[in-house]
């Protein structure tokens, strides 16, 4: 055990100089019930900073170093994947897992370090007053699941009273998170609203589709990830239930998520926050810079996928963040608490985007102290399973705010009263 | 030569009785005890106490609350995620309804509560044995499980379900939440670990352990020498719950801070703490820290040298790290069944005799 020690000791001791460029953890998981997601999403993220190194040579002339560590989609291991690589002066955490977000936003935020749920984790966070260090830009669970019902209200000519709505979840604070905001909408809208949940890894969902099979819902949402994705889409299938009223979230609408059902997956709907496809410019520079180069992070046969796009899209904030930060502070080595700066400043414009080979990829939106959230627009997806493509049939459009920010208000106002947290913008 | 008992004279029962028999051992413990009270607070920091020190502590205490159910007692546990679960929750709901009452005796009545239901889901074992009480303590696991999922009480109607340890303070020092100093966090969980062992080390030598190693080794021989196989069970379950619970308790208060009851204390913490058991061997108190410090130690090794000496891909060395505890864990079984307590007993032996064998 001596001897364990004192390796582990050596081993630390020569991982921890080597300093002066842009380290961005990737607290990915390529192992387990949820790595069709996380291989994708982990790839797109190394590729777009190995595109910075190599075409750019880094960013603002310092080169960015990901440290990629595996969790397996694990508190546990996140946990520990934290505390090795924090050491290193990460930038910024991604850690793509709602469980390991609650786990790290008191971490973080002690430690000075930012953390970017980009589309997960806790949605309150979206209020920059209270979670200083927690980012969920551009969208949250809660933009989702009102985008979904806005939707829904726009293909039945704004009236949805009376229809029935089953959300299939992941049995986590992932799949709990979008449960208030749709009580409070079906208040306001008058639907019906059933929930079934599904327990973790979700391999196990006959009794939810019997259950729906039975109940007839017009419409069902879910909140999946990982395995759960496609076994629903194939019961749905199994159930003969019309693919058309079923949409998922964001995490449940790839291409790995749709494929195993075949023909019969066809016409499943996903929201999205960002744009699909691989027609962007900036997928020949990866072609050419990263995948030909023999320098991808995986087989390089992801590229144009919904979760590469996401993953890239997240670097791709990252990376703009840490300019922004760059520009602030004057200095090319930033820490992670010029980062913290950097993304609370930071502006994305349509012009920004196309410079960067991304038209239209993303909606335009500025973060500020008490928005870390963004303008959470969403759109809706189709999938096409002839042509095997995902297709955006409703393009990003406002959520509904007004009912979102209250609970926003509500839910990090409890926080910060549990926690004793002081507003922080002034 | 090490170990010898030559010249170490006992001059009454209590010298005779001790934990450690022989001066080297003695001596080696005390060290043991000097260096993780004195020297490791003073120079661990946040890495080695989240991913090392913490972790093998307080599945250390799962591990000896475990040992005693199976390895002495001889009754299978199959829910112990369960079990760690209700001490969590239990320790949740005392922290936010009490918060003037200390952390620390809010861990303890956690075990106490932790106990409780042990004993509950232990009454089955009065009637059924072997395969199938292992079945039945599966059942308390998954129910457990889906209870604390299902009543929105046990986590304070929280939007996402989850607890989270709000920050309390032992002699005025954080202990749990966010701002913890890493020495103060380990010495906490120390702290509860020595006890812990104290008190196993302690029962198992005495009436009670030999009640229950004579269950375990045979259950009507030891009836019909007048051992009550109600209480002798009943008690086994009750002490096993209360270091499992208390090992929960930590675990969510002072480990991870934040806790959702399906992932963390799910099917496959069972199997982990039975593993630990296994491999460090059934009915020893050292076997449940080594095979604790085993198991913690295994996967991050595993990720050192893999990932950051060899530069393998992070994927390969996570799969590595399954062949390699299934592996092990197989090999186990087949060459010394009784695990690395056994391992280190005959070290000792020949650690005697050594360096002249005959």
């Amino acid at each position: 055990m001596k001897k364990i020690f004192v390796t582990a000791v050596a081993s630390l001791m020569a991982a921890a100089p080597a300093m002066a460029d842009l380290v961005f953890p990737s607290l990915s998981y390529r192992t387990g019930p949820y790595a069709a997601g996380g291989i994708p999403f982990a790839d797109g993220y190394a590729d777009y900073f190995t595109l910075l190194n190599e075409r750019d040579g880094g960013i603002g002339g310092v080169m960015t170093r990901l440290l990629e560590c595996e969790t397996g989609y694990n508190t546990e291991k996140g946990v520990e994947c934290y505390e090795s690589t924090k050491g290193e002066g990460a930038l910024v955490y991604q850690p793509l897992s709602t469980g390991i977000t609650y786990q790290l936003i008191p971490k973080t935020t002690a430690d000075d370090i930012p953390m970017h749920t980009m589309g997960y984790g806790r949605t309150s966070a979206a209020n920059g007053d209270v979670f200083s260090h927690t980012f969920n830009y551009p969208g949250t669970y809660w933009n989702g699941a009102s985008g979904g019902i806005n939707y829904l209200l726009e293909i039945n000519g704004g009236d949805i009273k009376g229809k029935k709505v089953a959300l299939v979840y992941h049995n986590s604070a992932y799949g709990k998170e979008p449960i208030r905001t749709l009580e409070e909408l079906q208040k306001k809208h008058g639907f019906e609203l059933s929930l079934l949940p599904v327990d973790h890894p979700g391999q196990e969902q006959k009794s939810q589709w019997l259950q729906i099979r039975r109940e007839k819902p017009d419409y069902v949402m879910m909140w999946g990830w990982g395995v759960m994705n496609q076994v629903a889409i194939q019961e749905a299938a199994n159930i003969r239930f019309p693919m058309e009223n079923f949409i998922g979230i964001w995490w449940s609408g790839a291409e790995h998520d749709v494929l195993p059902a075949g023909e019969k997956s066809n016409g499943y709907k996903a929201l999205t926050f960002h744009n699909v496809g691989r027609d962007f410019p900036v997928f020949a520079d990866i072609q050419k810079y990263v995948v030909d180069a023999g320098k991808a992070a995986g087989a390089g046969d992801q590229i144009g996928n919904v979760l590469y796009n996401r993953g890239m899209y997240a670097a791709m904030l990252a990376a703009e963040a840490a300019k922004t930060a760059q520009g602030i502070h004057g200095t090319a080595d930033i820490t992670p608490s010029m980062m913290r700066d950097g993304m609370e400043a930071l502006s994305i414009t349509e012009e920004k985007m196309a410079a960067l080979g991304m038209p239209n990829f993303g909606p335009s939106f500025d973060v500020s102290c008490e928005n870390h959230g963004g303008p959470g627009l969403v759109g809706v997806t189709q999938w096409d399973a002839a042509s095997q493509t995902w297709s955006l049939i409703s393009d990003f459009k406002e959520t509904d705010m007004e009912v979102i920010s209250a609970l926003i208000e509500a839910d990090s106002g409890s926080y910060a009263a549990e926690n004793n947290i002081e507003s922080q913008c002034k | 030569m090490l170990y010898r008992e030559a010249g170490d004279f006992k001059t009454s029962y209590s010298a005779d009785n001790q934990t450690f028999p022989i001066k080297f051992d003695r001596l080696g413990y005390y060290t043991a005890l000097i260096i993780a009270f004195l020297v490791i607070p003073f120079i661990i920091n946040d890495y080695w106490a989240n991913a090392i020190f913490l972790p093998f502590l307080i599945y250390a205490i799962a591990a000896l609350g475990l040992n005693i159910l199976v390895g002495y007692c001889g009754q299978v546990s199959l829910g112990t995620g369960g079990f760690m679960a209700v001490g969590a929750y239990a320790c949740y709901k005392l922290m936010t309804s009490m918060p003037e009452v200390n952390i620390f005796f809010h861990v303890i009545i956690s075990g106490g509560i932790t106990a409780a239901v042990c004993v509950v889901f232990g009454l089955p074992s009065l009637r059924i044995k072997g395969f199938y009480l292992a079945v039945a303590t599966l059942a308390a696991q998954f129910f457990l499980v889906w209870l604390f999922n299902r009543v929105a009480w046990f986590y304070n109607y929280s939007a996402s379900g989850q607890i989270n340890a709000p920050e309390r303070t032992v002699f005025g020092i954080e202990v749990t939440g966010p701002n913890t100093e890493a020495w103060a966090t380990y010495l906490f969980c120390l702290v509860f670990l020595v006890a812990s062992a104290l008190i196993a080390r302690n029962l198992t030598r005495g009436m009670a352990g030999r009640k229950w190693m004579a269950i375990r080794d045979m259950d009507i021989a030891a009836e019909i020498i007048g051992v009550n196989p109600l209480k002798a069970k009943i008690s086994a379950f009750a002490v096993s719950g209360f270091f499992v619970g208390i090992s929960g308790a930590l675990f969510f208060s002072v480990y991870l801070g934040a806790v959702e009851v399906g992932e963390v204390f799910g099917i496959n913490k069972s199997f982990l703490v039975l593993f630990m058991i296994i491999i460090g061997g059934l009915g020893s108190i050292f076997g449940s820290f080594a095979g604790a410090a085993f198991l913690v130690l295994l996967p991050v090794v595993l990720k050192v040298v893999g990932v950051d000496w060899l530069g393998w891909p992070t994927d390969i060395v996570a799969h590595l790290q399954l062949v390699i505890v299934g592996a092990l864990i197989v090999l186990f079984l087949i060459l010394e069944p009784h695990g690395l307590a056994q391992l280190w007993r005959v070290t000792k032996q020949k650690l005697r005799l050594w360096p002249f064998p005959h």
